[in-house]
């Protein structure tokens, strides 16, 4: 069935046509790099090219153990208040979402790509630097996973794609900072607390029906020096301009993560249904080799069973950011839109509606709160993080859908972001990796 | 502090309630599922030993336990959470018993939300029952047309009530009813009226799909005159109506927390029997890579957490003195339709085990709807939720 189609001359000109039209695709995806890297060839949803060109990263510092972030403390109580510091980075966060990422929403997912003032600011406003241990040069005291999904959050209340787009330098930061060595850390790490934090992404994903993080067709072969990797990565965040990446791929039959800087991979433009502002691409690793140095957390099972659930934990706090979003926009919207003379809010049908999302609402963020705050107290965390994607994957994308629903046929053309929220929220079910809490 | 733990302090209580539901309800649950109407004698141990812990420290595992804490600055998990927690594992065992517990009914939780410190002292200790609903009046309660007409010191007391829960076995009805019809819902007080006060009557019993060793009761009043000082709260008609209701923003996280033990239940039993037949439920793999049946046990599992989370937040308001009328109905509604769902689900992914009475699963299919209809039905916990979202009254979204 799927080979059914034959080319003819009618369709060897349209694909003709097609790599013409596809060399505008190349800026419209945002695949122009400071330094012109070269164009290998067409693929389907754009051309491949070489990954940026890497800054190179060099030991700043030895400092030979790793500096960790040590658990929280665990709680007495139940309680559901945001501590002093975790209620200033949200109002900030959210200030931040409200005047920058809302308004430029739109516009950046036309153009599958996120200004680059605005990454700059999200990097100004220290989105990497708070999971850092102050030892090198961060801001952080212990682990503070509620916190990354109150940012995470607060960010996708505004634009998700761009919350993704924000969020993909922390995936690697908090990895390092996690499970990096003495020597990766002060590698890589001083350049995630500086000025000009590089794009940076977690590869986890691969390009197929049913993907299993467990069950990696990406290969890490031993080589006398190091590692051979080979194998395709899907929807990468910021791909193109990312000079650094945590990939994971088998082992010895095991998963694991390797950080692999940007020269030697191929991207691959992979503009999706939703999302479109973080920019994703294929990450083509065609025998790329890396040293016995980059293996990260030993190539644990643990760490990188520890390194699926906190990603997906990011997603579940982001998919809570854009059903709230969707809440808040279609409130009014009820209450104001008048049919059958008087506001549609009237109908139970609709009102109904509006309730079901808020409740719904507040059981994702419970459930993904929980999860968060098992997994900073040092508790195990794997049944709440799997409940909680379940749960932000089902409900996040009715969510999604009735926002659409609720606005008719307004709620299906693009003068409204309830459209762009039902794209993105599909997301959540199906990702994995990108974001890291 | 962000922390969704359930504190160290409550483990006794837990632990106490899980033993009595293990030892005392589970062995009994059939018993009197079939035998229906007969009085669960073996509660009584149960409820003296209940008494004990609820005089005992820090808050209590009973219904009486719901009154409002003064307000305080420092965060506070007290008696609506351990009633909440005692609830749940209770029902864990057996709802109907739970709702059969000497001095633990509904109108306990009313007696101890909106009594004065004199009806605290005088009811407190009664077994009291709740009387709202009527032939004609359900969802509707500000409908109610039993009457109460102030006679010299008294009120006199005319009208039907229906699915009075433990009407039989109570020691008191909390009853409902209008000083003057005319006025709407305003006028509606709510009275406590002791057993054997003439002009009381039980009628009948309900025969019921579920909760069936649990008594339900029509009560007829005919003239039935009860002192001026069992009207609950305030007698002031201005004060109204807001004040019988505040005792649904406590009684709701109760029967929240009823489904959620009675839920726990089912998801237990459907783990350990998909067991048994090879399927393992994994928390890592995605849902889609594992079988059909362990992809359906982890999305009634996340509905559960939701649910299980949702109760305790709002517990956990009411123990802080945060107005929680929102929080309440999206519990009650979140665990009502859960508990259904999951309890029937649960049967049909335990085929005839799960269908017959060889397991509890089908009891526990029969006794989770009442959880979806009792103290707001589904629905009217969506009309609250989507009222206070909205921002809209009763008269704009009917």
């Amino acid at each position: 069935m799927v080979d059914r189609h034959k080319r003819d001359a009618m369709g060897i000109a349209l694909a003709v046509l097609n790599r013409i039209a596809g060399a505008r695709l190349v800026r419209r995806f945002g695949l122009e790099k400071p330094i012109e890297r070269g164009i290998f060839h067409a693929t389907r949803t754009g051309f491949r090219t070489l990954g940026a060109a890497t800054r190179s990263f060099k030991a700043v510092s030895t400092i030979g153990k790793p500096a960790r972030l040590p658990s929280a403390p665990e709680r007495g109580l139940f309680d559901l208040t945001p501590d002093e510091d975790q209620q200033m980075i949200r109002d900030t966060v959210a200030e931040f979402a409200a005047e920058q990422l809302r308004p430029a929403a739109a516009e950046a997912d036309t153009a599958c790509k996120a200004p680059a003032e605005l990454l700059g600011t999200a990097a100004e406003l220290g989105l990497t630097v708070l999971g850092v241990p102050e030892d090198l040069g961060g801001a952080g005291s212990e682990r503070s996973t509620v916190s990354g999904a109150l940012i995470a959050e607060a960010l996708a209340h505004g634009d998700m794609g761009l919350a993704v787009a924000c969020l993909a330098p922390s995936a690697v930061s908090n990895a390092l900072v996690l499970w990096g060595d003495g020597d990766q850390q002060g590698t890589y790490l001083p350049a995630f607390v500086g000025e000009n934090v590089p794009a940076a992404a977690l590869a986890i994903l691969e390009p197929r029906p049913l993907f299993d993080p467990f069950e990696l067709k990406t290969v890490a072969r031993r080589t006398p020096e190091g590692y051979r990797l080979e194998g395709v990565k899907s929807l990468v965040p910021r791909a193109a301009e990312a000079e650094l990446f945590v990939v994971a791929a088998a082992l010895d039959g095991s998963p694991a993560l390797f950080i692999v800087e940007s020269t030697d991979v191929q991207i691959e433009a992979e503009p999706a249904m939703g999302l479109r502002a973080a920019a994703m691409g294929r990450l083509v690793l065609d025998n790329v080799t890396v040293a016995r140095t980059a293996l990260l957390g030993g190539g644990s099972k643990d760490v990188y069973a520890d390194c699926v659930r906190l990603s997906r934990l990011g997603w579940c706090a982001l998919a809570v950011g854009t059903a709230q979003a969707v809440l808040d926009y279609v409130i009014p919207y009820v209450n104001e839109r008048v049919a059958f003379g008087e506001p549609v809010s009237h109908r139970q049908s609709v009102a109904f509606k509006v309730a079901d999302i808020g409740i719904e609402l507040d059981g994702m963020r419970l459930v993904t709160y929980r999860a968060a705050s098992r997994a900073e107290q040092g508790l195990p965390f794997a049944r709440e993080v799997g409940l909680a994607r379940k749960l932000c994957a089902d409900k996040g994308m009715v969510i999604g859908s009735d926002g659409v629903q609720l606005l008719g046929g307004h709620g299906f053309v693009k003068e409204h972001p309830v459209e762009r929220w039902y794209r993105d929220l599909r997301a959540v079910g199906l990702m994995e990796g990108a974001v890291l809490l | 502090m962000i922390n969704l733990e359930i504190p160290k302090k409550f483990g006794a209580l837990v632990n106490q309630a899980h033993q009595a539901a293990a030892e005392i309800f589970r062995p009994n649950s059939r018993k009197y599922d079939i035998a229906e109407h007969e009085y669960p004698k073996e509660l009584d141990i149960f409820a003296a030993l209940l008494d004990g812990m609820n005089s005992s420290g820090e808050g209590g595992a009973g219904a009486g336990s719901v009154r409002r804490t003064e307000k305080s600055n420092q965060v506070r998990n007290g008696a609506n959470m351990s009633i909440v927690l005692g609830a749940i594992e209770l029902c864990w065992g057996d709802v109907g018993f739970l709702l059969s517990m000497p001095r633990q009914g509904l109108g306990n939780a009313a007696i101890a939300s909106v009594a004065n410190e004199e009806q605290l002292a005088r009811f407190g200790k009664l077994w009291a029952s709740m009387a709202i609903t009527e032939p004609d009046t359900g969802s509707d309660s500000a409908n109610i047309k039993t009457t109460a007409i102030k006679d010299g010191d008294d009120y006199i007391i005319n009208g039907e009530k229906i699915f009075v829960t433990a009407g039989e076995r109570s020691d008191a009805v909390v009853v409902w009813a209008t000083l003057d019809k005319s006025l709407g819902r305003a006028a509606i007080k709510s009275f406590v009226v002791e057993k054997g006060t003439p002009g009381m009557e039980v009628v009948r019993l309900e025969n019921k799909l579920g909760i069936r060793a649990s008594d339900t009761a029509v009560i007829q009043f005919t003239d039935c005159r009860v002192p001026a000082a069992n009207l609950l709260g305030d007698p002031d008609i201005s004060q109204g109506f807001a004040g019988v209701m505040q005792t649904f923003d406590n009684t709701r996280p109760l029967v929240a927390a009823m489904a959620i033990g009675l839920a726990r239940a089912a998801l237990e039993e459907t783990a350990k029997l998909l067991a048994e037949a090879g399927v393992e439920v994994d928390y890592d793999k995605p849902a889609n890579q594992q079988h059909a049946a362990a992809a359906t046990y982890l999305g009634l599992e996340a509905d559960w957490e939701a649910a299980n989370l949702l109760t305790l937040k709002a517990a956990w308001m009411a123990d802080n003195s945060k107005p929680n009328s929102l929080e309440a109905s999206e519990a009650k509604a979140k665990a009502g339709r859960v508990v259904t769902e999951l309890t029937l689900k649960c049967v049909e992914l335990c085929g005839s085990i799960g269908y017959s009475e060889h397991t509890l699963l089908e009891k526990w299919a029969r006794d989770s709807k009442i959880l979806d209809i009792f103290e707001g039905t589904q629905q009217i916990q969506q009309l609250i939720v989507a009222r206070r979202l909205l921002g809209k009254s009763s008269g704009e979204l009917k």
